[in-house]
């Protein structure tokens, strides 16, 4: 009986059709919004000023360590201005919110869904087809940036970057791209969830401000509630350390914080706790070969892509769920 | 005889948090028809609407829309199937040209081909002028033209308005029957929903009257008219005197159901069928004088104003 229920109400055709021209649609409203120019100028004259700050601070220190020039243009800060990683850990979530966070809730206020939802094509290719249009979109933005530091260090530190250079700074797009996905998932989530815009901006922009400023706070009290220290023994105090790190890791900036610092400092050789006898042999100071520092963000790249499928899920349900009519 | 069904539903019904919006019902439209969904805010034609075009799901029921179940083959229908919402929208930003564009590419319309239905479509509502604007300068009536060329860009069978003409001034609404009926005259099956009853009226061929999510009435004007007033003709007869004498000729006239002595020389008679070459023979042979005598269909106004009356009274008699 429910088998012949299902086989009468499974759909017929590619979800998938008419894909591309929403995402073809969608990267084109993006790219001649005037809300994306001006998030683009802000990304890109940040990038230049810290760039060149940090260029001019390398180039001020002779016989600094010649290794990874060019990496030190994303971390090196020109106090008290934070350096362009820092800049990108919030100005990433601000455009990945700008990007998505009016994209269905706009459609039902322009009473567009309902007619473009009436062309032959399924709700899927929609929705999936404006996350994937964000994506690019934000591939495209950070991509050209990355060409612009990399185009600076040439010109002020004189010398060409390195192909270990090259490669950790393409995985750092890949990871910056990411952690713009989770942030766009939510708001992708709260443009189906919320009728008005500004509603689901701010919820975005309030789930963002949480886990940026809160969270840290909340993850040290909470890591004192699990594992109190009693009487100062060190696995007291080690296992309240690793309580604390795995509730500040629910956080995406925490993912990204610590993508960012094993792949732009190649001689972190690990992001959790490091007791002595695990360093036994190791000769530190040394950097680590591209594939080891891949290896060990690996597991916070799939946390960020896991995290942005399940968020775009929730969005996908609830999407599909909702009635076309306004 | 009887042409194939484009659209046909049988015991369709949605329930919407426990509410019944639509009713177990059965609409069974032809090839080339034009027909009329007519009825009050809330009586369920939007929802039944989206039940044909697949973007709601029957709670229980069967559809057949140009041969196929929107449910299993929402896309097979809906390449087939324009549809024009109530209050259309179009991306502002987009040009007109843009956004049928975009319309054609969701059809996966080859380019060349697109560009062609886009200009002829545009052409055909009178657009062409405007088409590198952007929608956000349009006026109600521009979009509403915009609608029925987003449609045309896919060449549809069966063409489905939801209150094609509200908020349109007298002119713009005229010019857009007009359109309806051009495209009824390209053999294209047009449903249109609408609880503006003379606009119904001028375009539709046959009309179905929805009341609580069921079909109360179904039928052209004149049955309806013949089902809930009793008669279809109103005949205004002009006499030079004696109206009242000669009330009691016509009376008798077969086919006729009653008449009114409006003054002296002026009678309104009401009938089943067109009674003008009877009604002028009485009176002619009781003598009268006949000065002038026309005959007038009711009004779906009247017929719907009769009829909600009667069965609001019906139900408070309950």
């Amino acid at each position: 009986m429910t088998m012949v229920r299902a086989m009468r109400t499974q759909r017929e055709g590619s979800p998938w059709t008419g894909l591309w021209a929403v995402v073809a649609k969608e990267m084109a409203d993006h790219l001649s919004s005037t809300r994306m120019f001006i998030l683009e100028m802000l990304i890109a004259l940040t990038a230049v000023g810290t760039a060149y700050n940090a260029a001019s601070a390398i180039r001020s220190v002779a016989g600094l360590e010649p290794k990874f020039l060019f990496l030190k243009l994303f971390t090196v800060a020109d106090e008290p201005f934070p350096s362009f990683v820092g800049f990108l850990g919030f100005l990433v979530p601000l455009i990945a919110i700008a990007l998505a966070f009016d994209a269905v809730n706009n459609e039902f206020n322009q009473h567009t869904l309902a007619r473009v939802l009436s062309q032959p094509i399924y709700r899927d290719a929609l929705l999936f087809g404006k996350f994937l249009a964000g994506l690019f979109t934000q591939f495209l933005i950070y991509s050209a940036i990355w060409l612009l530091v990399f185009g600076l260090g040439v010109w002020q530190l004189g010398i060409p970057p390195t192909g270990e250079e090259v490669g950790r700074a393409l995985w750092l797009l890949v990871a910056t791209v990411f952690y713009g996905g989770v942030w766009m998932a939510v708001a992708l989530l709260f443009s189906v969830r919320f009728r008005q815009p500004a509603t689901a901006a701010l919820a975005s922009i309030a789930v963002w401000l949480f886990f940026s400023i809160f969270w840290p706070m909340i993850s040290t009290s909470l890591a004192t509630i699990l594992a109190p220290i009693r009487i100062g023994t060190p696995e007291e105090i080690l296992a309240q350390a690793r309580w604390l790190l795995a509730l500040r890791r629910l956080a995406p900036s925490q993912l990204y914080a610590e993508i960012v610092v094993a792949l732009l400092r190649p001689e972190v050789r690990s992001l959790g706790l490091v007791l002595p006898f695990q360093l036994e042999g190791a000769i530190l100071g040394q950097p680590l070969p591209l594939s080891q520092s891949v290896l060990l963000i690996w597991p916070h790249l799939t946390g960020l892509i896991a995290a942005t499928i399940l968020l775009f899920a929730l969005a996908y349900i609830l999407f599909q769920r909702q009635e076309v009519r306004a | 005889m009887s042409p194939t069904p484009v659209i046909e539903t049988r015991g369709l019904t949605k329930v919407y948090n426990g509410l019944v919006a639509v009713d177990h019902l059965d609409l069974t439209i032809h090839e080339g028809e034009v027909y009329g969904l007519l009825g009050p805010n809330g009586s369920g034609k939007t929802t039944t609407i989206l039940m044909l075009l697949g973007l709601t799901e029957p709670t229980e029921g069967e559809v057949q829309v140009v041969g196929w179940d929107p449910r299993r083959y929402p896309l097979r229908v809906k390449a087939q199937v324009g549809y024009i919402p109530d209050q259309v929208g179009f991306y502002g930003d987009l040009t007109a040209w843009e956004n049928l564009m975009y319309t054609a590419k969701l059809n996966g319309i080859p380019r060349k081909e697109a560009y062609r239905r886009i200009e002829e479509a545009l052409n055909r509502v009178g657009l062409q002028d405007v088409a590198h604007r952007p929608v956000r300068t349009f006026s109600r009536g521009m979009r509403q033209r915009l609608g029925v060329a987003d449609v045309l860009i896919k060449n549809p069978r069966v063409i489905i308005m939801d209150e094609p003409t509200q908020g349109l001034d007298p002119e713009s609404a005229r010019e857009f029957l007009d359109l309806i009926r051009e495209l009824k005259g390209e053999g294209r099956t047009i449903l249109l929903a609408s609880h503006l009853l003379h606009q119904v009226q001028a375009v539709c061929d046959r009309v179905g009257l929805f009341r609580r999510g069921k079909k109360a009435l179904e039928g052209t004007v004149e049955e309806l008219a013949l089902q809930v007033l009793g008669m279809s003709h109103y005949v205004h007869v002009e006499v030079e005197k004696d109206a009242p004498r000669l009330a009691q000729v016509v009376r008798r006239v077969p086919g006729v159901t009653d008449v009114e002595i409006h003054d002296d020389c002026t009678l309104w008679v009401k009938s089943r069928k067109d009674v003008r070459p009877e009604v002028a023979k009485a009176v002619v042979q009781a003598g009268g004088r006949l000065l002038r005598l026309d005959v007038e269909l009711p009004s779906l106004d009247d017929i719907y104003a009769h009829y909600f009356k009667s069965e609001a009274g019906e139900t408070e008699n309950e």
